[in-house]
């Protein structure tokens, strides 16, 4: 094991996923791939953060069944997300009675909780561990930035906060597998502009990718895809430029998340996509299906997250960032 | 990796610019014609006999009501997406900063949601409104009495 890599000899399998979105994100270029896409913006709740903590209690509630598990058969429930207290996963998993742990990786989460949810398979210590993440856009926005209906312009740069979430079941079974996962290191170049997060993010995720090729001996040739979570365009094209300055050029293998799951000009969402839910719902509404198809054989995940808050901002703090990586085998 | 002052002139090279120019011509534009409603409502009102003063109470109240009633529709944002200093600098944009964290924090109850929250937005134009006022004051009263 190379210093935060695992490379698991006991391959731990993706058993069941499901991803349930909202309805902009299911009037997007990946709308017919998820499982459930809601049109009630409230989920038929009262508040903005019941209808996020609805969404998670749906993808769970869905993962579990296209499983064919009660909960029960799980050990371990591993969520976050990005509301104060993580009260999304709180409140979404508080009738199941599965061992929980919450963690915060803001939008990395996806990719914290499958690494830690592998280690225990891996390591005999579960025989089944659910992964959950959720994001919102208005509870976001509320907790974030401004009142829903204030009338302000978001900058070019400025990312929407995916409606969404999605949910795996990891254990011992058939592809696709994670055969390998390195934790992230803080990584802060200093960007403080909070409507430019793809920016603050990008070299996270390439220290990320880097530490892990050179862990598992791997090259970028060798991956049909590389994933960044929720980089956006800004922070795509950064990240581009970051891999070329350590001459690796991935070229049509990488790709984004949050410029995956809108048509920016169509729906305009300036630079894209961006919350916990982005690298989860396609994660487990696309990904995941085309690697069980055999079109995707082996995929590099790597969720990003912005670790800041409203008060650090405030105090002119610039925005640390983290991005966990997972690597996925058919 | 790259060093911060590398990183930072990346980060110029791919972020956008907010079209200045199109924000300009559109603010003035819906300002104007936000003041040319002021303007409409003030003969208005004169004609219907209130008194110089009155008049511009009336119209104060008027727009405030209009703004907040769109935003409680859900148009004020829309409208101020497009136009965005041409709403908010005019009393317009006062009445959606107060309107707006009142229907959004309403979840956490009247008291310690609505009540305590509906300033977070337009608070500080209170605070130092306010002050400044206070300073004017002062100035008009040793130099100008």
């Amino acid at each position: 094991m190379k210093r935060g890599t695992f490379i698991f000899e006991e391959k731990p399998s993706v058993l069941s996923f499901s991803a349930v979105v909202g309805k902009k994100e299911g009037e997007g270029p990946l709308g017919k791939f998820f499982d459930e896409v809601e049109k009630d913006s409230y989920f038929g709740q009262e508040s903005w953060e019941k209808a996020e903590s609805e969404n998670l209690r749906r993808s769970v509630a869905r993962t579990l069944k296209k499983g064919s598990f009660c909960a029960d058969d799980i050990d371990f429930v591993i969520s976050g997300d990005l509301l104060n207290q993580c009260i999304s996963s709180g409140y979404a998993l508080r009738s199941l009675g599965i061992p929980f742990f919450g963690v915060y990786g803001a939008c990395s989460t996806m990719a914290e909780s499958m690494v830690l949810g592998a280690t225990m398979i891996s390591g005999g210590f579960a025989k089944r561990v659910l992964c959950a993440t959720s994001s919102n856009f208005c509870s976001a926005e509320k907790q974030f930035r401004t009142p829903l209906e204030y009338g302000g312009q978001r900058t070019p740069n400025a990312q929407w906060t995916v409606t969404g979430s999605g949910s795996v079941v990891l254990g011992n079974g058939d592809g696709p597998f994670i055969d390998s996962a390195t934790c992230g290191r803080i990584i802060d170049l200093g960007v403080c502009d909070i409507a430019n997060m793809g920016a603050a993010m990008a070299p996270a995720f390439v220290d990320s990718i880097i530490r892990h090729l050179k862990a598992t001996g791997t090259d970028v040739s060798d991956y049909d895809l590389i994933l960044s979570g929720d980089l956006g365009l800004v922070g795509k094209n950064i990240a581009i430029e970051l891999f070329e300055k350590e001459a690796l050029s991935p070229g049509d293998r990488y790709n984004d998340c949050g410029a995956m799951i809108f048509d920016n000009k169509a729906q305009d969402t300036h630079a894209g996509g961006s919350g916990c839910g982005c690298a989860a719902s396609v994660l487990c509404g696309y990904i995941l299906p085309k690697m069980r198809e055999g079109k995707l054989k082996r995929v590099l995940l790597g969720a990003t997250g912005a670790l800041m808050s409203p008060t650090s901002t405030m105090q002119g703090e610039s925005i640390p960032s983290i991005s966990h990586i997972v690597s996925l085998q058919a | 990796m790259v060093t911060k002052k590398e990183y930072s002139r990346i980060v110029d090279k791919h972020s956008g610019k907010s079209p200045l120019f199109k924000d300009t011509v559109r603010a003035f534009f819906v300002g104007g014609f936000i003041c040319l409603i002021g303007q409409a409502l003030r003969e208005f009102y004169g004609n219907l006999g209130l008194n110089k003063e009155l008049t511009g109470t009336a119209v104060c109240i008027s727009l405030i009501f209009i703004a907040s009633l769109l935003t409680a529709l859900g148009v004020f944002d829309k409208i101020g997406k497009f136009a965005g200093a041409g709403t908010l600098i005019p009393i317009t944009g006062f009445s959606n900063a107060v309107t707006s964290p009142a229907m959004e924090f309403k979840s956490e109850g009247f008291i310690a949601g609505l009540g305590a929250k509906i300033f977070t937005v337009a608070g500080p134009v209170i605070v130092y409104g306010t002050a400044s006022s206070v300073i004017a004051g002062i100035i008009y009263f040793v130099f100008m009495r």
